[in-house]
């Protein structure tokens, strides 16, 4: 795992001195996240690597996770779906199985941190616990039109928080506690993002059976309904009627994702007949989806819903022209014709995917735009910077802080 | 080359750390706009006429202003959007009165144009005001004369050459920006920090800015 000397390279020394000079700022102050899950899905990815990095700028930081059975995670996917808006019969049962499940984390999880992060709804209740240390709430889910019966529950434990991240400035309301804008990043030094070798690309693709014969869109994602990889199918059938060309529908499941294995045999169903579909299941396999990225000529996330869409800033990362719907934090990532393409349907994405094809000059002016405003914007470093800031922020609630 | 001044009080450079704050507070008409723009706090005001200050370093099709931006590519009121975007900041010495110069710019124009007030964003493209947090830290780097002022103004992060410039004159209401202020009273170098201080910050990229005042000052060393 990268040491914190080796972004120097990429961001400058400035950026790193800046981040120990916070650091020290923090120092003898436990930071605990909480989520629900050590793998799998964009939470536990960026904790993975945003812990030992804050330790490394002795910020004392902690990990822990919460238990749950089959049925607790079947709820909270429910309420995820819920919150992202889409129609889901909550049943009075359901609140009951998230209550139970919560209680017994509430009995068996020790709240050590002077500062304690919960990461998403499911470990949401242990608030209960709230003492005289500090507790924030990291909602990583676009809220924008939730479902208000799922948000009214979550609002009893939300507003005994002391403050609150969101993703986006759309997700935002009214609330009675602090509430702050902090996008998440992707790393760049990571498996799944730092610079590979041709050969590596190419031993991926041969290890896909997949040829470079023809242009490659991709869309790496989980298989969630809400990441409508059949709308992405679609939009590909469209644009082979014109340009002959392939497609990688690629991506992993979180571990309770119970709902994502069926999306899966669908979209497998869906592609049965085509033989330049290529679904492919990897699992935390983050070489390959870095090199398979990396060989596509256009990278799609047409999502329905998004909270934020880290795909797109791994993409644009590789300087990789990106088809993206104009959802979550999505528009924050790519500006329209500047960094990429936006599109609220089908048609719109294969219109623009045959745009990026036929006009290859175009398409590589956008990916440059893109590496740019993610190296400025969206690395792990930022990310680093905003979160001792934000802690720093518990203990000082004025609007110009001197540290 | 003229023997350089060593200040008895070397210029201590800090740093400006910025985290945004939510406030829940959107638009969707240019009424609700105005109305908002004058009710939320200084800290608003400050985040939406410098936040592409620092977040776009690079050329980038964005307006120098989120008001502007809003109204031009929204709503679509390109002739609002241009008397916005070509308000001169510079020459407010407060936020309070570079807000009272947003909105009667708003209000003027809808005095002029009635019917602007009947247009309104779709659902998801709403005005949403942010405040920001600024966070001062100082750094290790000092400079007492101008070799060494002009050594430090190369390493140090654009955040440090944002906050002398432009958040220690607007926000803090400082009489000039930190740099011009040092160097005619510690250094009393009159001449330099009027060259320092006379040009229009907000028509550069930082990277820019750093790299003329770094030649400003090293063509007066050389003399």
């Amino acid at each position: 795992m990268a040491k914190i000397e080796e972004y120097i390279p990429l961001v400058g020394q400035a950026v790193i001195d800046d981040l120990r000079l916070l650091g020290e700022r923090l120092k003898g102050k436990v930071i605990q996240h909480i989520n629900s899950t050590p793998v799998g899905g964009g939470v536990a990815e960026i904790l993975n690597r945003m812990v030992p990095l804050l330790r490394e700028l002795e910020v004392d930081a902690k990990w822990d996770v919460i238990k749950g059975g089959e049925q607790f995670f079947e709820v909270t996917k429910k309420f995820h779906n819920a919150l992202h808006g889409k129609a889901e019969e909550i049943t009075k049962r359901d609140f009951e199985v998230f209550m139970e499940t919560s209680q017994q984390n509430i009995e068996s999880i020790d709240t050590y941190g002077d500062i304690v992060f919960i990461h998403d709804p499911q470990p949401i209740a242990l608030i209960k616990k709230k003492a005289a240390n500090k507790w924030l709430w990291r909602c990583h889910i676009d809220v924008a039109n939730p479902n208000e019966r799922v948000w009214g529950f979550l609002m009893d434990f939300i507003t005994q928080y002391d403050s609150m991240v969101f993703s986006a400035p759309s997700f935002s309301r009214k609330l009675p506690i602090r509430q702050f804008l902090i996008p998440p990043s992707i790393d760049p030094l990571s498996d799944k993002n730092k610079e590979l070798p041709q050969e590596i690309i190419d031993s991926v693709l041969k290890k896909y059976d997949i040829k470079k014969d023809k242009p490659i869109i991709a869309q790496v994602s989980r298989f969630d309904r809400l990441k409508d990889p059949i709308g992405v199918i679609e939009a590909y059938l469209q644009v082979k009627k014109y340009i002959d060309c392939q497609l990688i529908l690629a991506g992993g499941t979180a571990e309770d994702d119970l709902e994502g294995f069926k999306v899966l045999e669908e979209v497998k169903e869906k592609a049965k007949k085509d033989p330049d579909i290529h679904i492919l299941l990897l699992p935390q396999n983050d070489i390959d989806v870095n090199a398979l990225q990396r060989a596509s000529d256009v990278i799609v996330q047409k999502s329905l819903k998004e909270g934020f869409g880290l795909t797109v800033a791994e993409a644009l990362w590789k300087a990789k022209p990106v088809v993206a719907s104009n959802v979550g934090g999505i528009p924050l990532q790519i500006k329209h014709k500047y960094s990429g393409l936006l599109c609220h349907s089908i048609e719109g994405a294969s219109f623009a995917i045959k745009q990026l094809l036929s006009s290859p000059a175009y398409a590589k002016k956008l990916g440059e735009n893109g590496r740019e405003h993610i190296k400025n914007n969206f690395l792990i470093t930022r990310h680093l910077r905003d979160y001792m800031l934000l802690f720093l922020s518990l203990y000082h609630p004025e609007d110009i802080v001197y540290l | 080359m003229p023997e350089l001044i060593k200040a008895k009080e070397p210029f201590k450079f800090c740093t400006r750390l910025h985290l945004s704050e939510l406030t829940g507070l959107r638009a969707t008409t240019l009424g609700q706009f105005l109305a908002l723009i004058k009710q939320v706090s200084g800290s608003c005001i400050y985040h939406h006429t410098h936040r592409f200050l620092q977040q776009h370093q690079y050329l980038s099709p964005e307006p120098p202003n989120d008001f502007a931006y809003w109204v031009t590519d929204i709503l679509g009121e390109d002739e609002l959007g241009e008397r916005l975007v070509s308000i001169d900041t510079i020459q407010y010495s407060t936020i309070r009165d570079l807000r009272e110069k947003i909105a009667s710019t708003i209000e003027s124009y809808l005095r002029d144009n009635p019917l602007a007030k009947l247009r309104f964003a779709r659902s998801g493209e709403e005005f949403h005001f942010i405040k920001s947090v600024s966070f001062i830290l100082p750094t290790n780097y000092i400079a007492y004369d101008l070799n060494e002022f002009a050594e430090v103004l190369k390493k140090i992060t654009i955040d440090s050459i944002y906050f002398h410039i432009f958040e220690a004159r607007l926000r803090l209401e400082k009489p000039t920006n930190d740099f011009a202020f040092w160097i005619e009273n510690s250094l009393g170098d009159k001449k330099l920090a009027n060259n320092i201080s006379s040009f229009d910050p907000y028509t550069s990229t930082l990277e820019d800015l750093r790299n003329k005042i770094i030649q400003i000052v090293e063509s007066r060393i050389t003399g």
